[in-house]
């Protein structure tokens, strides 16, 4: 009798799939369903935050105060935005500082991007241009994605990261413009950041374990592969245009499939990267949970308080 | 000293104070002990460093000689900058990076309430736009005050201690010489020893809603006015300016 | 104890006068007022706001999505309730 009933259930599911109807957090949504997301919405809140960090490197150098301010800015809604996916995946049962630890133990992953080192102020405008771009690629599908929560937050997250891929290209065309040195440094970091925001876009399709069932249940509405060459196909006219050369001499534009084919990818060091072998990994997640222990204190304080102050009102009425 | 080298000596003074202390929030960027937290802090940080663009702005207009607000902030020696020792002092815990600001913010709210009144417009101007801001910023810096002071055992003790250790730097926020004397001849700014009493008040309010006590200080801490910095101030600023010093002149 | 954690928060923002409160998100705190500061640090960045409601979340009572068929089905068939149900003659204007 039950079994008839689960698979009644999944069938109703399946449909509203089907008819793009979003599943919100108290509907009926199978185990593996639930866990995907909780996978993917966390590893992406994650990414927001450990992704505040090769750009709060450069926050205390920013070379003047406007662009101090708007780093600032970028940064802080880098935070919202992890605050925003926390929240969606609270929606579906998950523990917000559960989710954390996991980040902190390992077994929950980031976006290996923020593991490559921000070295220099051009480093900082390859992140805004090529990393943002790359990771909005990725999230304007997902404002369409089948869970509801998971879609709103996107919603606002696409629409707060209009400015940081603008601000990127800004920074990046004003070196591309600028002395011999601010030219050189502006290259240098073009070749630093331009493979591994390629490798943003995760293993190539026929290497991704998730992307088929991802796709199916409509939360992921392309793979990795097409997004990728939809980024390549976006960014390399930018670079053209303001006279820096992207580091790939296969690149060339492919009249037929309009768009540009493109040297593979070093998976080894995608590999390498994504198992914890880069060279920050270590200090990202050391500085998260350094965070995360210095504020023990100050939660349990607020939490104490409240409960104190509470008590106060209920004895004074 | 001329009454334009006064207006740009107090209005220096008054940019390094919100640009050092934005400079030493911006440091938690990223690092905040609680997410909420760390946007809230970044907040603060963004509108001080306005606060601070606004004020070098108009230093490097009062001073008339082609500097701009940037060539202030980020192009001066360490004895040029005016800023007090409280806002230069390190972040610590989280319970001394808000007793720091709720110290400031307090002065701050009744500095720039006096300065609505100043007969040069855009002194008032500034004041008004950055009295909302501090406003705001008083009100985050007491509540956790309270918080941490009536909180736990370790957080009253951690936040005491952080008093303890801050007070010594509150006086000279009220530092006065003849540049003060000169703009308050024609009620460009006032004279901050009229809200000095009000200031301790409404410190010992918050600080006693806290459970927490003022301690007695024996040896106020000065010479930030004059230039003469505590040891943190020449890392703080090695930092900051970085760039500006390893590319001299380009354009960011 | 160090995972205790602070309360769920609901967040509603009045974007402009005129309009009614509408959600947001969530978020944690301690209390209402650190609900409230957070909230608008959160969501109000680019002058989203003029006024916040903030509840904390289990306050909050939700139908069952299993009654949704016995909650919201029958209205579907009370189309008389919208005035395109009515048929009034050319020329009448604006009604």
């Amino acid at each position: 009798m039950k079994e008839v009933n689960i698979s009644d259930l999944e069938r109703k599911f399946e449909e509203r799939i089907a008819a793009e109807i979003r599943i919100e957090p108290n509907d009926w949504m199978p185990e593996n369903y639930r866990k995907t997301l909780i996978r993917q919405i966390s590893q992406h809140a994650h990414s927001e935050i450990v992704g505040q960090l090769p750009e709060g490197n450069w926050v205390t150098r920013a070379p003047n105060l406007r662009r101090k301010a708007v780093l600032l800015a970028k940064i802080q809604d880098e935070a919202g935005h992890g605050l925003y996916l926390y929240s969606a995946v609270e929606t579906l049962g998950a523990d917000r500082e559960e989710t954390i630890d996991d980040l902190h133990t390992g077994k929950a992953k980031y976006s290996s991007i923020f593991n490559y080192p921000t070295l220099t102020w051009a480093d900082i405008g390859m992140v805004g241009w090529l990393v943002d771009g790359a990771a909005i690629m990725n999230q304007v599908p997902l404002c369409r994605t089948s869970y509801g929560p998971y879609a709103r937050a996107m919603v606002r997250v696409c629409k707060e990261e209009s400015f940081h891929q603008r601000q990127g290209f800004e920074i990046v065309t004003t070196l591309a413009q600028g002395t011999a040195e601010q030219k050189a440094m502006a290259q240098d970091a073009l070749n630093r950041w331009w493979w591994p925001a390629l490798m943003m876009f995760g293993p190539s399709d026929a290497e991704s374990k998730h992307t088929e069932q991802s796709m199916r249940w409509k939360i992921k509405r392309h793979t990795n592969d097409e997004l990728r060459q939809m980024f390549v196909n976006a960014t390399v006219p930018q670079a053209e245009l303001i006279g820096l050369k992207v580091p790939d001499d296969n690149l060339t534009y492919n009249e037929e499939k309009g768009g540009y084919d493109f040297s593979d990818i070093d998976w080894d060091e995608f590999w390498q990267v994504v198992n914890g072998h880069g060279i920050c990994n270590k200090e990202r997640i050391e500085a998260r949970k350094k965070a995360k222990e210095e504020g023990i204190w100050v939660r349990e304080a607020a939490l104490a308080y409240a409960e104190k102050r509470a008590a106060r009102r209920k004895q004074a009425s | 000293m001329t009454k334009p080298k006064a207006l740009f000596e107090y209005l220096i003074r008054h940019a390094d104070d919100t640009m050092i202390l934005g400079q030493r929030l911006s440091e938690l960027c990223g690092h905040g002990p609680i997410l909420e937290e760390d946007i809230a802090l970044t907040n603060i940080a963004l509108d001080l460093i306005g606060q601070a663009t606004e004020l070098y702005e108009y230093a490097a207009q009062v001073e008339n000689k082609g500097r701009t607000a940037n060539d202030l902030a980020f192009l001066r020696l360490e004895r040029e900058y005016k800023n007090v020792l409280l806002v230069e002092q390190k972040n610590g815990d989280f319970g001394k990076t808000i007793v720091r600001q709720f110290l400031f913010d307090n002065f701050q709210l009744l500095n720039y309430t006096q300065l609505l009144n100043s007969s040069d417009a855009q002194i008032s101007a500034i004041a008004e736009k950055s009295l909302k801001e501090v406003k705001y910023h008083l009100k985050h810096s007491s509540e956790w005050v309270i918080r941490l002071g009536d909180g736990t055992e370790e957080s009253h003790q951690r936040v005491q201690e952080s008093v303890d250790d801050l007070m010594r730097f509150v006086e000279e926020l009220f530092f006065q010489n003849e540049v003060n004397e000169l703009l308050q001849e024609d009620r460009l700014i006032g004279d901050c020893e009229e809200f000095k009493q009000q200031f301790y008040k409404n410190v010992n309010n918050v600080l006693t809603e806290a459970t927490l006590t003022i301690p007695e200080i024996k040896y106020h801490q000065k010479g930030g006015r004059k230039g003469i910095h505590s040891e943190h101030m020449g890392f703080l600023l090695a930092e900051m300016q970085y760039m500006q010093r390893t590319y001299p002149g380009m354009e960011w | 104890m160090s995972n205790k954690e602070w309360p769920l928060w609901e967040v509603f923002i009045r974007s402009k006068q005129g309009l009614s409160h509408k959600h947001a998100g969530s978020l944690r705190a301690a209390d209402a007022e650190m609900a409230i500061n957070n909230a608008r640090d959160v969501y109000t960045r680019r002058s989203e706001g003029i006024s916040i409601w903030v509840i904390e979340s289990n306050k909050i009572v939700a139908s069952d999505p299993d009654d949704a068929d016995a909650l919201f089905e029958p209205s579907n068939s009370k189309v008389y309730r919208h005035p395109t149900f009515y048929t009034v003659p050319d020329g009448v204007g604006h009604m």
